[in-house]
């Protein structure tokens, strides 16, 4: 999609498609892995056809997922490593939360905040997948002794409800920042939007053009 | 079984030596596992394998295969030795205080009257010595140095603790131990029982290692008594049935002799059947031979069967041998000398030794015909499994008829059970397919038979053409019909001494009491007469009213003799009829007559104090502690060697073996020496499965799919063999290739100083039905017969044990 | 196994609602007594003839346990363990494996699909084929380690305790079919009545530690063995000395269920707060204009 004027361009198509990819993924695990996580979300298993049924799609999804979040993450990465203006923009995040950015450290293309969801995912998804294979009966129940199954499963719990608080996070942030759901729907943000929140990066942007 | 299954709860201790109860007979034992639970037996276990068995006995001592008697006449010379006999019952009840002829002897291990020439005894010396009253002398007291107590002292006096020890690898304390606790059972109220098997059997010297414990017992006063007793646990369902009913060439129904060549006329045989009482005022009941035989004959040619053709004893066979028992036969096969085989439930090449001659000899037959609900190995022999059955089909000749058969459930009929009693059974499914009773095919056969006789005539077509076949289906006799003939009718009107009718004619028996010799009475088999009678079909009977719960059930089908639940059992009240045991009596003198829970084993009505002694069937009224000439191998059970052993004999070195062990010249070549088969094997069944049949069902196939060994971890070690590995077992007749199974439960023993190794095979695979193809243990096997019933010497032989690597499939 | 027992149920995986207990039967055991069992394996092929079942034939391991291990199609199994005591004496230990009904089941606890294992009011834990899901949970969860999941079906499968014989006032199969009683079933009180007086005996023929294994950890079981060696149970193949629900499974499936489903709803929350306080973050007027001057290169001029 071409950049409209007096926008800036945040991903492209594929970046976009690639995202929500993941997005779904992690959505469909979520809704398949709460389904057998909790009694009373049960129900949630007639998303997915039933619960044998869900209980065999989960892993899938979540095999999907690693794939995507793992190009998302040869995509990102190298604007997700952390350096002293992060540490600075943490200690300002009180300002930031209440709507109040003048004062803190110039943003580049992802704040503190952002690469922390981005880390935090990484590594929740890792260990989600390392602790998912463990209890993936169907294939690898063989290899593995009930004890360390129960631990995998006891990881995975844990790592599924810290991934989905992230989630949470993030959603809400995108729509607490207004203009920001647009990058990933429309690929650009407009230049006011970037000054706001990621002034360093608009600045780097204008100086490749 | 002298007893039945169920008496054997009130055994105060359980001796499981020559069998393995739990696992061969898991049903049955249910009782040693009642006597143990609710009147706090103990169980001993004397087995060269620790068992399942043992798994749940009290004590176990290891034993080297082949040397019960050993062990066992170590026993009784330590009961006499510690004087825990039954004193009032060896003086009362046995033939201890009778004189042997002074003529008797034994030295170096031969009794008298061998004769190296003739491999034989004369054995004229092993008997007792006769008064000028014609009968036995005797002498209480015991002071007579020729009296049977006397002359079984001096026997035992040699098997010390240390020389039992020395041959059968038992350690010392485990074997006194194990005395302790048969001498326990010495006291009048207590009892010991025996359960064996083929464990004892299946030995060169099988009639003697039972023997031996039958004279335990008797010491022991535990004979006839509840809770005692010698008890034989019958392998397949209905063998009992098939040696009263007289399936053995040298035997007709209810334990009558066949004649033999030398029997040239009736009177010439019944002389050797008079059984005159060797003691004053006994019974001696084989006295009435002539009354079974009669009305045996009766039976089976009827009308044809007079007094004046002497009730057509020439229309039976006459044997030119002791017997054509089955290694004979399959020797008489291998040398060309039988040529036809009708093989009807049974299946050789697994069951009989030396597999490789059996195949051999089945391939030199003209026909072979099975009768069998399943696709036997026998039955196909001929066909190439690789080294599990390496036949060449193109070289046989034989032409081999299968004729499928029903099973037990498929069929009306009766069951003889280890107990005696006689069990009849209903038909709970239709046969299979072309499947047809064995009576079906049999009259088959008989009327094709009988109708070329007929027509063609031949040497002597009589016993064919008058055989009796009044049959509603002559070609399908019904079972009822077959069994109402079996217990016997009257065929004319039978009086009693004061001339009263008993019976009318056609009417059916009460019991063999009512025999006659004058040819008035049939029975098809004596001891069963009773089993169906004018009050209908007894063996149905399925009332378990259990008098004082004492495992008698008397109302339930039929046991013989009589009805009789436990044999000999006048001897569980002493010399005045007051029982032994006052909390288990089974009979009691009452003043008038003898009462109690089970039928008498005696005349009713016969007063304590007329002497008469309990073992009514024995000449002398006695139990045997010196059989005389009733066994072939000596008057006394001796020690003797298995025919392959890893050491000589320790008592006698240059008789080491049973001497008057079948073997037939061609098979000594095929025996094995310790230098290339250093290791003892002994062949068994085991729980999962029965004997060559439950392979072809898949659960047990399922429970215990695959051939193996079980050896020693001490042997496995040296060998270099790992649990689950492939081994090859081999002897001088051939090899296996099987698993291992590598177990703490086969020790090495200590045996004349040397330590010896066991490996135990179990027999179960072959190369038909649903389990894994096997080869059979009897590859290995020697063709070796006990001296007496020539039952195969499978318990004992050598190998030697190698790792390999898996078969070829 | 279906649930037959519907008005009997005690509880239920995964149910957030009451089950239907308007019938109370009392307690029901199985008592399998070591020191009686002579490891025939009637009782297993009771349990393959009863239930219909017919496992692999296997190969020969080397050990007497065939089938090699509980599977989908064997629901009990003999486990034999040779084993030499402190007087150097062997003893051969057979123990009938198999489900142990346990009062607090790890299984049910672990299970995800409401009705898929049940507890009926008389002990007896049953898998309901039609609600399982095939997770294996109930494998994590069971400190047995008994559940096996067929790979023909992606069901789990274990010994009912015949509760479909129980049902109507049959013993189970392998307690009909075991020839020496030494599978009895009966009430639970009976059963340890029994037990009882089979420790006494064994106490007398020298089992001087002879007792009864009924783990407290678990709330007692269903199935209980006499053990003449009590103070050791991991002698007979492994029997747990002191089996608990695993503290992870306790983590797991108690605690953390809620708190976690409220640490979720309380994030939630929290944003929905912060809007409602902080309200949305909206890109200004200016902002745009600083955006665009940025974006020109001017910003810095």
């Amino acid at each position: 999609m071409k950049t409209p004027p007096g926008s800036v361009s945040r991903y492209t198509t594929a970046a976009r498609i690639n995202h929500w990819i993941t997005a779904a993924c992690l959505i469909l695990l979520a809704l398949s892995g709460m389904a057998l996580f909790h009694p009373s979300l049960f129900f949630l298993t007639g998303l997915f056809g039933g619960g044998a049924y869900t209980r065999a799609i989960h892993p899938w999804f979540g095999s999907v997922l690693l794939v995507s979040f793992g190009i998302l993450f040869i995509r990102f990465v190298r604007f997700n490593l952390w350096n002293s203006d992060d540490n600075r923009w943490m200690g300002k995040i009180g300002r930031v939360l209440a709507n109040d950015e003048e004062n803190v450290p110039e943003v580049g293309r992802y704040n503190a905040g952002q690469k922390l969801v981005f880390w935090g995912m990484t590594l929740l998804i890792l260990a989600l997948f390392g602790s998912g294979i463990v209890i993936w009966d169907v294939y690898f129940a063989k290899y593995t002794l009930i004890g360390q199954k129960r631990i995998a499963a006891v990881v995975h719990s844990l790592a599924a409800v810290g991934i989905i608080g992230i989630w949470i996070v993030h959603v809400y942030a995108a729509l607490w920042i207004k203009g920001t759901i647009s990058a990933m729907m429309r690929g650009s943000v407009s230049a006011g939007w970037s000054w706001r929140h990621h002034r360093k990066w608009l600045r780097e942007t204008a100086g490749r053009r | 079984m002298t007893n039945t299954w169920q008496d054997i709860k009130n055994a105060n201790v359980i001796v499981v030596m020559g069998g393995n109860a739990a696992e061969a007979h898991p049903c049955g034992f249910k009782w040693a596992i009642e006597a143990k639970v609710h009147n706090k037996a103990k169980l001993v276990v004397v087995d060269p394998r620790f068992t399942r068995t043992a798994s749940v006995a009290d004590l176990y001592a290891p034993i080297r295969p082949g040397t019960d008697i050993a062990f066992l006449l170590g026993v009784i010379r330590y009961l006499l030795e510690n004087d825990a006999i039954q004193h009032e019952y060896v003086r009362a009840f046995t033939n201890a205080s009778l004189i042997v002829k002074e003529s008797y002897g034994f030295t170096d291990g031969l009794f008298s009257g061998w004769s190296t020439d003739k491999q034989d005894y004369d054995r004229a010396s092993w008997a007792y010595d006769v008064g000028e009253d014609g009968f036995a002398k005797s002498d209480p007291t015991f002071q007579h140095p020729n009296c049977v107590m006397n002359l079984l002292k001096a026997h035992v006096a040699r098997y010390t603790p240390e020389m039992v020890s020395r041959i059968c690898g038992t350690p010392k304390d485990a074997f006194l131990q194990v005395c302790a606790l048969f001498a326990s059972t010495s006291a009048p109220d207590k009892a010991l029982t025996s359960m064996y098997a083929l464990g004892w059997t299946q030995h060169s010297v099988g009639s003697q290692n039972v023997r031996a414990m039958a004279m335990v017992q008797l010491l022991l006063g535990n004979i006839g008594v509840a809770g005692g007793g010698m008890n034989a646990l019958r392998g397949h369902s209905n063998i009992q049935g098939l040696t009263d009913i007289g399936l053995l060439s040298n035997l007709m129904p209810g334990y009558l002799t066949l004649g033999r060549d030398f029997d040239t006329s009736f009177e010439e045989y019944m002389k050797t059947r008079l059984f005159k009482p060797q003691r004053a005022g006994q019974t001696s009941y084989w006295q009435n031979y002539k009354k079974f035989f009669v009305s045996f004959q009766k039976s089976v040619y009827g009308a044809a069967a007079t007094a004046e053709n002497d009730w057509a004893y020439d229309y039976l066979p006459k044997l030119d041998v002791p017997g054509y028992d089955i290694l004979r036969a399959f020797d008489m096969m291998h040398n060309g000398k039988i040529n036809g085989y009708i093989c009807q439930g049974f299946n050789p090449l697994q069951s009989f030794p030396n597999k490789k001659k059996i195949r051999a000899a089945l391939g030199k037959l003209k026909f072979l015909v099975v009768m069998d609900p399943l696709e036997t190995e026998t039955a196909k022999f001929f066909e190439n499994h690789g080294d599990k059955n390496p036949s060449d089909p193109s070289k046989i000749s034989t032409e081999v008829f299968m004729l499928p058969t029903s099973c037990f459930a498929e069929e009306d009929g009766s069951l003889t059970n280890s107990s005696r009693w006689i069990q009849w059974h209903w038909k709970a499914a239709e046969p299979p397919g072309e499947a047809k009773p064995d009576i079906a095919i049999m009259s088959g056969i008989y009327s094709r038979m009988k109708a070329m006789y007929a027509k063609d005539g031949g040497a002597f077509p009589d016993p064919i053409l008058n055989l009796t076949w009044n049959y509603t289906n002559p070609d399908s006799p019904g079972p009822d019909e077959i069994a109402k003939e079996i217990n016997g009718r009257a065929l004319q009107e039978v009086k009693d001494a004061s001339g009263a009718v008993t019976l009318r004619a056609g009417q059916l028996l009460d019991g063999f009491a009512q025999l006659r010799d004058d040819g008035s009475t049939a029975c098809g088999c004596w001891i069963y007469s009773g089993m169906w009678t004018e009050r209908g079909n007894i063996m149905a009977r399925r009332d378990a009213t259990d008098p004082r719960e004492q495992g008698l059930a008397p109302n339930w089908a039929f046991a013989w003799p009589a009805n009789r639940r436990i044999m000999y059992n006048r001897a569980s009240a002493d010399a005045n009829g007051k029982p032994w045991n006052p909390k288990k009596p089974l009979i009691a003198w009452n003043g008038s007559k003898w009462d109690g829970i089970d039928v008498p084993d005696f005349a009713p009505t016969s007063n304590p104090s007329a002497g008469v002694s309990p073992f009514i069937m024995n000449q002398d009224g006695l139990g045997r502690l010196f059989t005389l000439a009733a066994l072939r191998e000596g008057p006394f059970p001796e020690h003797y060697e298995p025919m392959e052993s890893p050491v000589l004999n320790s008592l006698h070195p240059k008789v080491s073996a049973n001497p008057m062990t079948r073997v037939f010249p061609g098979d000594r070549a095929d025996f094995g020496t310790v230098d290339k088969f250093p290791f003892v094997a002994t062949t068994y069944r085991l729980t999962e499965h029965f004997h060559y049949w439950t392979k072809h069902a898949k659960i047990n196939a399922i429970l215990q799919p695959e051939e193996f060994i079980e050896i020693g971890e001490v042997l496995a070690k040296e060998k270099g063999i790992a649990n689950g590995d492939w081994v090859r077992l081999s002897s001088q007749r051939g090899f296996v290739i099987v698993k291992a199974c590598v177990t703490k439960r086969l020790k090495p023993m200590t045996v004349d100083g040397k330590q010896t190794h066991t490996i135990g095979f179990p027999i179960h695979w072959g190369f038909t039905g649903s389990a894994k193809k096997g080869f059979g243990a009897n590859t290995l096997t020697p063709f070796v017969g006990d001296a007496n019933t020539e039952t195969p010497e499978f318990k004992a032989f050598l190998v030697n044990v190698e790792k390999t690597n898996p078969p070829v499939a | 196994m279906a649930n037959l027992q519907s008005l009997d149920i005690l509880r239920s995986s995964a149910s957030t609602e009451t089950p239907s207990r308007i019938r109370e039967q009392p307690e029901v055991a199985k008592l399998i007594d070591v020191s009686r069992c002579i490891g025939c394996k009637a009782c297993q092929a009771a349990c393959m003839e009863w239930n219909d079942l017919r496992p692999e034939m296997e190969d020969f391991t080397g050990v007497y346990d065939n089938p090699s291990d509980l599977n989908p199609s064997t629901w009990t199994l003999m486990r034999f363990t040779e084993w030499e005591n402190e007087a150097g004496n062997l003893e051969w230990l057979i123990r009938k494996d198999g489900c142990m009904h346990c009062s607090d089941p790890g299984c049910l606890k672990a299970c995800p699909s409401p009705g898929a294992i049940v507890q009926y009011s008389n002990g007896i834990v049953d898998f309901v084929s039609e609600n399982c899901i095939g997770c294996g949970y109930c494998v994590k969860g069971c400190p047995f380690n008994i559940p096996r999941i067929s790979t023909a079906d992606s069901k789990a499968y274990k010994c009912t305790l015949c509760s479909d014989r129980v049902a109507v006032g049959q013993a189970p199969a392998c307690a009909k079919a075991c020839p020496t009683g030494a599978i009895q079933f009966g009430s639970k009180s009976d059963m340890q009545e029994l037990a009882h007086e089979r420790i006494i005996d064994l106490n007398e023929r020298g089992f001087k530690q002879a007792g009864l294994y009924d783990p407290e950890g678990v709330g007692g079981t269903h199935v209980m063995y006499v053990l003449h060696h009590a103070d050791k149970p991991q002698i007979y193949a492994n029997l747990p000395d002191k089996p608990h629900i695993s503290r992870l499974v306790q983590l797991w499936k108690g605690m953390f269920k809620p708190i976690a489903l409220a640490g979720l709803a309380f994030t939630a929350v929290a944003g929905f707060f912060h809007y409602v306080v902080a309200g949305p973050n909206e890109v200004q007027p200016e902002d745009e204009e600083h955006g665009r001057k940025a974006l020109d290169g001017k910003d810095r001029a």
